[in-house]
This record gives C-alpha cells, sequence and structure tokens, in this order.
C-alpha cells in the first residue's frame, strides 16, 4: 500500500518531467492564460525568436487595461491601454492561441472565465501572469502566478522550474452564519494568521464551511490566498465542481467527460496525509468583516473597533499598525460603522462572479445609493446572465454605474481610480497604499457589504439591513 | 540576463514589514516600456516623489549615501502582492542588484532569479543586526558573494545563505533557463506523450 498522499502532492507528482537533486523540479503546464499585461513575456520570446510550444493549450483575454465604458477598441481613447489590448490580439493571432478580445463575449478577467469556460479542471497545473492566478485552485489543481520571464518560459517550453513549497492545511470548522462569504473566511484567515503566514506552503482549504460553500465562495477564498502569502490554494473538487464545469466550453464532453469525472474523484487528500502545518479556523465565529489598514491582515469583524497598536507586543507588527492608521486616517477605538464611504466598487478577480452580483443585488433592491457605486461583472457571459436575471436593473435603478468587465478599480490600470484622498468600499483584494490612486484608502469587504456601503454611504454590517427588511 | 557572482557596495536598510510590489512600482507605470527614460523614477514613486516631481526628504533613497546604495536589507515578505515583473525592473534600473531580506513574496523571489537580481534569505535576527549596523554608520558596506553563498556586514561578520543550484547556475553565468530547459527537449516530448494517454481530456 502506498503511503497517502494530499492533492497537492498527487497533482504535483503527476506532473514532474524532471527532477533535480538541488530541489527543482521542471513541472508540466497543461494551461497557461495570458492577458493584455503580458507583453514583456511575448517580447521576450520574440527576442529570442522563439515560438509558443502548444498554442492549443494557451488561451489570451485583454483584461487590466480593458476599458469598462468602451467595448471597442475604436471607441478606447487611452491610447496606451489601447496599445496593450491590441499587443495581445496581434501576439495571439501570430503564435495562434485561444483568444477572447475586448468583443467577445467570453471576455473577462483571466481568473473569472478560467473556470466559467472549462479552461481550468481539477487535476491540472495552471499558471498565469498574475498572483491571482491562485483562484482557479478552488477547482481541484495546481494553478500559481508567475513573472514575465517565467511566462515567456511557459511560452516556449510548456514547462517552469519550482521548488517544491511545504504543504498547509487550513480546516475551517463549524458553519458559516448569516451574511458571512467567502470573503470573509479569507479576511478572517490572514486577519487570525498574518499577511505572510503562507510564504513557502500550498494551501488546501478543508472542512464543513468550505463544503458548505458554493463554488463562487470557494474562488474568492482560493483568490485571497496570495493575500496570505502562498501562491498556492486548493480545495478537492466535488460534485459541486463537477456540476460547475459540466457543458462548459472547454471541459471535456461525452466519453472524455466520464473518463475525466472518474479521475477527478481520486483526487482528494487521503485519510491520513500528512501536512507540514495545519491551522484551524473556527467559521462559526466569522462575521462579515473589513479592513482598517493597509495589509489585509489589518481585517476585523464589522462589529469590532479598530486596535490599538499599543496594546501589540511586536514592534515592528505596532509600527506596521501605526503607519496603516496614520495612512488611512482612522483612529484606535473608532467603529468602522462611523466612518463615510466615497465611493463603493464591486468587482475583480476576487468578486464579480453571478453568486456575487445576486448577493449584491439583494441588498440593493429597491433602495438608492447614497454615494457613486460602481459595478464590474468578471466576464461578459456574467454580464449577459446577470441582464437576463434582471440584476442590472436592480442596480441601475439604485444609481449604480453597470460597467463593461476588466480588473478595473482594483488594480485601476484602465484609469479606473479612486480621486486623492478618497475612501473606497471594495470587493477587490489589496488594499495597499496607492492600490486604487495615490493617497487612496481601500477597504475591502465582501460584496454584499459594499452594496450595503453604497446604500447608506458609511461601513455598515449588512446583516442588520438584511434583518430590517 | 546580466551575470552575478560578488558585489561590494553600500547597503539601505529598509525598516518595513510586507513592502509591496504595488509600493515598489505603482500600477500606473507598468504600461511604460522598459526603454522609457524615465523607467528609475518609478521606484517606489509614491513614497519618493511630491506631485511636482521633488524629493521627498524623508524617504530613504533620498537620502545622502544611500542614493548610491546597491543592497537592500529589508524586513519581512518584501515583494508580496502582485507578480509585476516591473517591480524588478525599476530596482535594476537605480542600481539595485540585490536585497536581503528574511523573507520575500515567492513571485517577487523567483522574478529577481531570472533577471540578475539576487534575493538572499537570511534569517531574521541577521537582518536586524544587518539594519541596524548600518543605521549607526549610513554607507556603510556589505559584500555579497554568490559563489560561496555568503554574506559579509558591515563590521565583518559572516552569514551562509542557501540558494538551489540551478538558479545559481543561471546566475553566476547570465544564463536564460529557458536553453537549460530545452536540454531536457526529449523528455519533454516523452512526456507529453504519456500525458495525452493518461488524460485524454485534456487534449
Amino acid at each position: 500500500m502506498t503511503a497517502p498522499k494530499t492533492i497537492f502532492a498527487k497533482i504535483w507528482e503527476a506532473h514532474e518531467v524532471v527532477k533535480r537533486d538541488d530541489g527543482q523540479s521542471l513541472l508540466y503546464v497543461d494551461r497557461h492564460i495570458l492577458h493584455d499585461g503580458s507583453f514583456h513575456a511575448f517580447g521576450m520570446l520574440r527576442d529570442a525568436s522563439r515560438t509558443v510550444r502548444q498554442p492549443y493549450q494557451t488561451f489570451g483575454t485583454p483584461d487590466h487595461y480593458a476599458s469598462t465604458v468602451e467595448r471597442t477598441l475604436d471607441e478606447m481613447t487611452d491610447l496606451e491601454a489601447r496599445e496593450k489590448v491590441e499587443m495581445l490580439a496581434s501576439n495571439a493571432d501570430e503564435f495562434g492561441i485561444h483568444h477572447f478580445g475586448l468583443e467577445d463575449s467570453r471576455m473577462g478577467i483571466v481568473h473569472v472565465i478560467g473556470p466559467e469556460l472549462g479552461i481550468t479542471q481539477p487535476g491540472i497545473l495552471l499558471c498565469c501572469g498574475d498572483s491571482h492566478t491562485s483562484t482557479h485552485g478552488a477547482m481541484g489543481c495546481i494553478s500559481f502566478g508567475i513573472g514575465a520571464s517565467e511566462a515567456s518560459h511557459v511560452l516556449a517550453t510548456q514547462s517552469i522550474w519550482q521548488s517544491k513549497p511545504k504543504s498547509m492545511r487550513v480546516t475551517v470548522t463549524g458553519q458559516l452564519g448569516f451574511g458571512v462569504s467567502g470573503k470573509d473566511v479569507a479576511l478572517a484567515l490572514i486577519a487570525q494568521e498574518s499577511a505572510s503566514c503562507g510564504v513557502g506552503y500550498a494551501i488546501e482549504y478543508a472542512g464543513p464551511c468550505i463544503n458548505q460553500l458554493d463554488i463562487e465562495g470557494r474562488l474568492t477564498l482560493s483568490n485571497m490566498t496570495i493575500e496570505a502569502g502562498s501562491r498556492i490554494g486548493l480545495i478537492a473538487p466535488d460534485e459541486k465542481t463537477i456540476k460547475f464545469l459540466e457543458g462548459a466550453e472547454f471541459a471535456p464532453k461525452g466519453r472524455k467527460w466520464d473518463l475525466a469525472v472518474e479521475a477527478w474523484k481520486g483526487l482528494p487528500t487521503d485519510e491520513g496525509a500528512e501536512f507540514d502545518k495545519e491551522v484551524t479556523l473556527n467559521g462559526s465565529t466569522i462575521a462579515p468583516m473589513i479592513t482598517w489598514g493597509t495589509s489585509p491582515q489589518h481585517a476585523i469583524r464589522i462589529t469590532e473597533p479598530i486596535p490599538d497598536p499599543e496594546a501589540e507586543p511586536d514592534s515592528e507588527k505596532r509600527e506596521a499598525m501605526k503607519r496603516a492608521l496614520t495612512y488611512t486616517g482612522l483612529v484606535p477605538g473608532q467603529l468602522m460603522t462611523d466612518v463615510s464611504v466615497d465611493r463603493v466598487f464591486i468587482g475583480s478577480c476576487t468578486n464579480s462572479r453571478i453568486q456575487d452580483l445576486r448577493l449584491a443585488a439583494e441588498v440593493v433592491k429597491g433602495q438608492r445609493v447614497k454615494v457613486w457605486s460602481m459595478i464590474s461583472p468578471g466576464s461578459g457571459k456574467i454580464r449577459q446572465q446577470a441582464e437576463a436575471e434582471g440584476l442590472d436593473r436592480i442596480f441601475t435603478d439604485a444609481g449604480f454605474d453597470w460597467r463593461h468587465s476588466g480588473c478595473s478599480m482594483c488594480v485601476g490600470l484602465n484609469g479606473d481610480l479612486l480621486n486623492k484622498g478618497e475612501r473606497s468600499a471594495s470587493t477587490s483584494n489589496r488594499n495597499f497604499e496607492g492600490r486604487q490612486g495615490p493617497e487612496t484608502r481601500t477597504h475591502l469587504v465582501s460584496p454584499a457589504m459594499a452594496a450595503a456601503a453604497a446604500i447608506t454611504g458609511r461601513f455598515t454590517d449588512v446583516r442588520s439591513l438584511m434583518e430590517r427588511r | 540576463m546580466e551575470a552575478f557572482t560578488s558585489l561590494t557596495a553600500i547597503a539601505i536598510p529598509f525598516d518595513q514589514v510586507n513592502v509591496d510590489t504595488d509600493q515598489i512600482i505603482p500600477a500606473r507605470f507598468l504600461r511604460k516600456q522598459r526603454s522609457d527614460p524615465d523607467y528609475a523614477s518609478f521606484l517606489f514613486n509614491n513614497a519618493r516623489y511630491n506631485d511636482d516631481g521633488s524629493e521627498k526628504e524623508d524617504f530613504i533613497l533620498n537620502q545622502g549615501k544611500y542614493r548610491h546604495g546597491q543592497i537592500i536589507v529589508a524586513d519581512e515578505n518584501w515583494g508580496c502582492g502582485s507578480s509585476r515583473e516591473a517591480a524588478v525592473y525599476a530596482l535594476l534600473a537605480n542600481g539595485i542588484r540585490a536585497v536581503i531580506a528574511p523573507s520575500f513574496g515567492d513571485i517577487h523571489y523567483n522574478n529577481g532569479m531570472k533577471n540578475g537580481m539576487l534575493p538572499v534569505r537570511l534569517p531574521i535576527s541577521d537582518c536586524n543586526t544587518l539594519r541596524k549596523q548600518i543605521h549607526e554608520v549610513p554607507g556603510s558596506q556589505v559584500s555579497i558573494n554568490l559563489l560561496d553563498q555568503l554574506v559579509i556586514g558591515p563590521e565583518g561578520a559572516k552569514y551562509r545563505f542557501e540558494i538551489d543550484l540551478l538558479h545559481k547556475h543561471c546566475m553566476v553565468n547570465g544564463l536564460d533557463d529557458i536553453s537549460l530547459t530545452l536540454e531536457y527537449e526529449q523528455v519533454l516530448d516523452a512526456y507529453e506523450k504519456k500525458r495525452q494517454i493518461e488524460a485524454p481530456w485534456l487534449y
């Protein structure tokens, strides 16, 4: 009998093309996704007179520079951004890779369309030149972000050198309460364990709360793995995963589908498999979360006051907390529910899927926004789905700006930014200094919490809003 | 890439945990080509310059001898966050060839390796000691010898560091690892044939 293995070890070993004595392994890349920020990688490939080894396994879509207002290249007024979108299209054409352009309804944020189109599948190894590639692991695969040089290597060789990370299991026990989402689980974990707890590890999420989450919630949690310092998040595939993928354009069909499903059932971690580190989070105690500082670890329950740096024994953490409070203009002991918001952003690879929009719409329905609020669905298909369900009307009737898909205000490369000094409630993933523009202040929340802030004009416990109805 | 064997240079102490790549190079500069004549100014642009382009005096890279520093001694989780390789390009554009830290964002670590910017992991206590010594004598030099995997502090103390042999080989010789990988082409071909048989649903 072979020793029990983790899902991570099973997939890793199945992709080892070469294993060197110094700890480096050459891993095979089943699927590679690129975007309009990947121009350096194509440039390096061309400079070295190399070509794409497996175009069939390579996909591209513009998201980072895509305008959320203009939907054709000709309409794009930001010429530098337009150039990036055009470069991806011409690179895709030159090298013969799959490409979903600005006007294609399959276009969207790379980490949304991968699972949605069935490009992402359990058991595969997937890379993309973006740190939030950790997202895809929620489908039961190994998936991690890479830099431009690494992307160029993957294009040329369909493989990548990596040293094997250690393994960590995060078990979320109990049951998630009303109004608590995958986003809140992620922020609660990082608040408990720190933004660097996962450095050097691949994280598997397990336990009753993970089973409880829908696929969208799992994708959100795995997406935020990089904010815990780990590039790889993983969740064992189950019936929900299989149902999510069935019929997707790039998912297997017919006999191949049956073979795939059979293989996927053997992926989950074996009973008794050992992890290098085990972490437990009590899911029953998680409330809607919000960040008050400039690191995702600066997160609290919406009901809690902002912590006092003076109570922090570690001097470096204390200094970081003080610096963060100076930057966000908040004070210890303050309640976030007393803080007003300038703008609300619902979108990004973290929280722009159909379930996210449904949850936000439930809060917004029949209300009016008090502050400027925008919503950018994660893909053209999600936008269409939302419109078919009438969600767009709920949002526009409330005064939301209903946009097209892209990374948008999460990173602001396309010009969707806050103004200097403004404070946002944002469903994105990073509250770093200047992330949404110089001297802007980002507070990370779930879609329901962002919707609640839009309606009241200040940070609000969405549960109290929903209970009053 | 430019080879890295050894370097003795002024070291810059950076006393901040979780320095993310958004701080190292803000997103608005990612659209710029590396050939841009202003590329060096993108590094830490928000922290380094005022709106009118003048320097912020309190930022360490704007101070005295640190302007000529080529080695950063940092704190935990340096280069976390975004995978942007431009963070490494911006450091290199300012002559910075190495960062010593207790831990790095994993992607940023690899990006450094691929571009001749050496990331050196040393225990947190050693990093704290180095930063303290540099603060005491600004302009102090630190040496890094990649061949022997040694850091030599301003007061002569030696610290050994670990690095995998593949990356070390590429860096010492200034090699592109794609050529190295292509030496395994036959193994790759064989793997692909096997993969198509074992997981036919992927093809």
